[in-house]
């Protein structure tokens, strides 16, 4: 493997750039014990993880994937934007990755009190009242969804400094590193909900 | 690893990517429709795979990066995968 | 001439003055610095609570506690010797001190990361302790904080979940940043193979920081999910599983002990060729054998749970695994002392309690092995066989390795030298009183005495006699050996800058170093560990 040592901002960047990466695996991990936990229960109650999903909406959900589908490609052309020096777009693209990550927590925030109505949250006595396997369901789902959606917000306020840094031109074609790492998290938190998505939604 | 090396996507291939994405989800959705009984896990998970690798290597670019990296990712998944898999080992010969 | 880069690191002055030239310094060698001075208090705060645990015991029944005391001191005990000694310990002060200096680099990657890093470990550390002090009580659940009982105890637990999980998420960046830092900062010439051995160690560490560390966070935070909202996952009433709890806690602690071991190794590594002044036996070994008892590391940790109720498969699985990780370590064993052999021996302190570590890491390895064979594990598990054999592989282990890298780096750090004599004393008190207070419990423990136990029956008596007297003369070594090092730092004679003919990158700058480490950034043509005599450079 080659050596660098000369301290440019060009090194700094691959530098900062592998910093963000090893961020990553942690919360990985992070969401990977919950996916541990997920998989002992849905192997062990499988039948009624099937029936507690149901509960869910799946329309919901699919929409809430697009909006993150669609998000991931508008911070990637941000990057791309950036790169070739396009300020305007890059700004116009940031503003569309953040207002649909706050669809996406403006539909997280109706599914559940939607289903805090009806008296499904961890610790309610419906829950209380139904099979072992469907009140694990509702726990995971919580805690993922919830952990997932924390992410979200961090994600939305990683790229609104980045677009105020955009606009001051503190991030420009040559220096962006803050963009690319913005943008890492972001499809993380879009990674993770590819995989939260069909083991919660679909597995009707 | 100079700059100038570096990779720039272009808008019209991070479109293609994607629409891929979004015929996968569909396919994902639809197969809910179908009665494959414990197969639904499985393509589930096959779809979901396919799309994280998709996103990873072309969104997030791990395409064009370094082996180094690409040997960490992967090394991840797969040490996360015989976590889970040595957990198993328990559970299921209960 | 002496420009502003070569001025001692303990007396520049940047943009920030007096006590803020040392809270905000973004210089890993005042970090290293930082993280040594609040290592030192709380090790002793410690100390001092498992020293009043050895005193309860010395007589069956009540000696000067209840035993809901005695409880929330074996708990905090573990808590902060586990989470704010042990683990950190090794890696945050020499690690950051001598990582960049080791591969000539003038700072780690992320400099400002590495403050934060020690912000969230007193924040952490001091939430630990706040814990003892809050209205509902300190937590009586052990460190390892199994459910049922963490999750129904009324006492303050969730302050010192919180107070593990910050020291976790610490742990996490310190790792994230040396990675980085071996990655890109070495310096020109400095290829992976010739690095020395303890950035390696440090490198097999930071892996496993920040891939382990996630999970006990996870876990930590479904613990809370219970206590607060009954979320179930590891309630059988709801069908959850306790198991599992152990499951999730064990595959972040098991590795965890190897974070507080590898660099530990890496450390007498580094010591044995200079005091033998002999390069290492066997440099591409110990590489392997550091990488090898990473990765073989994440997969054994249930033979902590051999009784717990697992799979007879599992069972197997985790004692067979157990006993192929054993063998990269005793691969070191090996090396190190084939690096002794036939070198010129100079026995100073470092080297003492170097060969020490051997010793006593030793004892505690051969002991895992009877607690990781399945049959015998039934008779020794949860008895004091258990605590003597980690005081052996952690006290013994990484804290003799403690003991000799600040003996070994002391004059580079603080550009004095301690008196050799008090330090030879103090390690006399050490070995012996280390030996006399955990020892005994080996014996106690086969013959049935229980762990975490308050009381006892009569026959294990003079066991925990001995135990305690052993415990007083270890203290009062600790003691006398800080002393020794602090009348030192203050007006001990000043210290060359190579006073161990040392031939790693430390040695060639001044001691102590100046603000940036090097003049110029050397440029690295041969292995390491040259002591110029027959070895052609590669």
């Amino acid at each position: 493997m080659a050596v660098h040592q000369i301290h440019t901002e060009h090194t700094d960047s691959e530098t900062g750039k592998l910093g963000m990466w090893i961020f990553l695996f942690t919360e990985l991990f992070l969401f990977g014990g919950l996916f541990l936990v997920y998989s002992i229960f849905r192997a062990k109650y499988s039948a009624e993880f099937h029936v507690a999903a149901g509960e869910l909406n799946a329309f919901i959900g699919t929409l809430n994937t697009v909006f993150l589908l669609v998000s991931s490609m508008t911070v990637a052309m941000a990057l791309a934007a950036m790169q070739k020096g396009d300020r305007r777009l890059t700004l116009f693209l940031l503003m569309v990755t953040i207002i649909l990550a706050a669809l996406f927590i403006l539909n997280k925030y109706f599914e559940w009190s939607h289903k805090f109505e009806y008296g499904i949250y961890p610790g309610s006595p419906v829950l209380k009242n139904m099979p072992h396997g469907e009140l694990l369901f509702f726990g995971l789902y919580y805690m993922m969804t919830g952990l997932h959606a924390l992410h979200v917000l961090i994600g939305m306020v990683l790229l609104s400094i980045t677009t105020v840094r955009v606009r001051a031109r503190r991030i420009n074609s040559t220096r962006y590193l803050m963009l690319e790492n913005s943008a890492l998290y972001w499809h993380l938190v879009d990674l993770i909900w590819i995989f939260l998505f069909p083991l919660l939604y679909l597995i009707t | 690893m100079k700059q100038d090396e570096k990779h720039i996507s272009s808008y019209s291939s991070l479109a293609v990517v994607l629409t891929i994405l979004l015929v996968l989800t569909t396919i994902s959705v639809l197969a809910t429709g179908f009665h494959l009984g414990p197969f639904t896990v499985v393509l589930a998970l096959v779809i979901a795979s396919t799309k994280v690798f998709i996103v990873l290597t072309q969104f997030m670019h791990l395409k064009f990066e370094n082996l180094f990296l690409r040997l960490a990712v992967t090394g991840v998944f797969v040490l996360f995968a015989l976590v889970v898999i040595i957990t198993f080992v328990d559970y299921y010969f209960r | 001439m002496a420009s502003e880069t070569q001025v001692s690191y303990l007396e520049y002055q940047g943009r920030h003055k007096g006590i803020w030239s040392w809270l905000l310094s973004t210089d890993h060698k005042r970090i290293g610095l930082l993280y040594l001075y609040a290592v030192i208090v709380f090790f002793f705060i410690a100390a001092f609570l498992g020293l009043l645990m050895r005193i309860e015991l010395i007589a069956p029944g009540r000696t000067i506690m209840e035993p809901q005391t005695y409880n929330g001191l074996f708990t905090i005990h573990g808590i902060i010797m586990i989470f704010v000694i042990v683990i950190p310990g090794l890696a945050t002060i020499f690690g950051n001190f001598f990582l960049p200096i080791l591969i000539g680099a003038r700072d780690v990657a992320f400099p400002r990361l590495n403050l934060f890093s020690w912000y969230l470990y007193i924040l952490g550390a001091l939430l630990g302790v706040a814990s003892q002090f809050m209205k509902s009580g300190p937590p009586d659940t052990g460190w390892t904080f199994y459910v049922p009982y963490s999750v129904e105890s009324s006492t303050s637990v969730i302050w010192a979940l919180t107070a593990a999980f910050i020291l976790g998420f610490s742990s996490i960046l310190t790792g994230l940043n040396f990675i980085v830092t071996i990655h890109r900062m070495r310096a020109p010439g400095m290829k992976w193979m010739r690095m020395p051995l303890f950035p390696w160690a440090l490198y097999a560490t930071a892996w496993i920081q920040v891939l382990a560390t996630p999970i006990i966070g996870i876990t930590l935070m479904m613990v809370i999910a219970e206590r607060v909202l009954n979320i179930g996952f590891f309630d059988p009433a709801l069908g959850g599983d306790p198991v599992l709890f152990q499951h999730l806690f064990w595959i972040y602690s098991h590795p965890a002990v190897y974070i507080m071991i590898l660099p530990a190794m890496g450390v007498v590594t580094e010591i044995f060729p200079t005091f033998s002044q002999k390069p290492v036996f066997g440099y591409g070994a110990i590489v392997l054998s550091s990488l090898a008892i990473a990765f073989v590391g994440y997969f054994v940790w249930g033979h902590h749970m051999f009784t717990a109720g697992m799979s007879y498969s599992a069972r197997w699985f985790f004692s067979f695994l157990t006993f192929i990780v054993a063998i990269p370590s005793a691969i070191k064993v090996f090396n190190w002392i084939s690096t002794m052999y036939g070198g010129s021996i100079d026995l100073k302190p470092p080297l003492l309690y170097a060969i020490s570590f051997i010793f006593l890491f030793m004892i505690g390895g051969f002991t895992g092995l009877v607690l990781g064979s399945l049959a015998t594990n039934v008779q020794t598990h949860d008895t004091a066989f258990v605590v003597a054999h980690f005081h052996y592989i952690i006290f013994g282990g990484m804290g003799f390795a403690f003991f000799a890298a600040i003996h070994y780096w002391f004059p580079k750090m603080f550009g004095r030298m301690y008196n050799n004599k008090v330090a030879n004393i103090a390690w006399g008190f050490n070995f012996v009183g280390f030996n006399l207070l955990y020892f005994p419990l080996f014996i106690i423990g086969l013959q049935g005495m229980p762990r975490r136990a308050y009381d006892y029956l009569p026959q294990f008596h003079t066991g925990h006699f001995l135990s305690t007297i052993g415990a007083f003369i270890l203290f009062a070594g600790l003691i006398l050996m800080v002393y020794n090092l602090i009348v030192a730092a203050r007006r001990g004679v000043k210290a060359p800058a190579n006073p161990w003919h040392g031939v790693t990158l430390e040695w060639k700058i001044p001691s102590p170093p100046p603000h940036e480490n090097f003049e110029e950034i050397p440029e690295i043509t041969s292995k390491p560990y040259f002591f110029g005599k027959k070895e052609e450079t590669k």
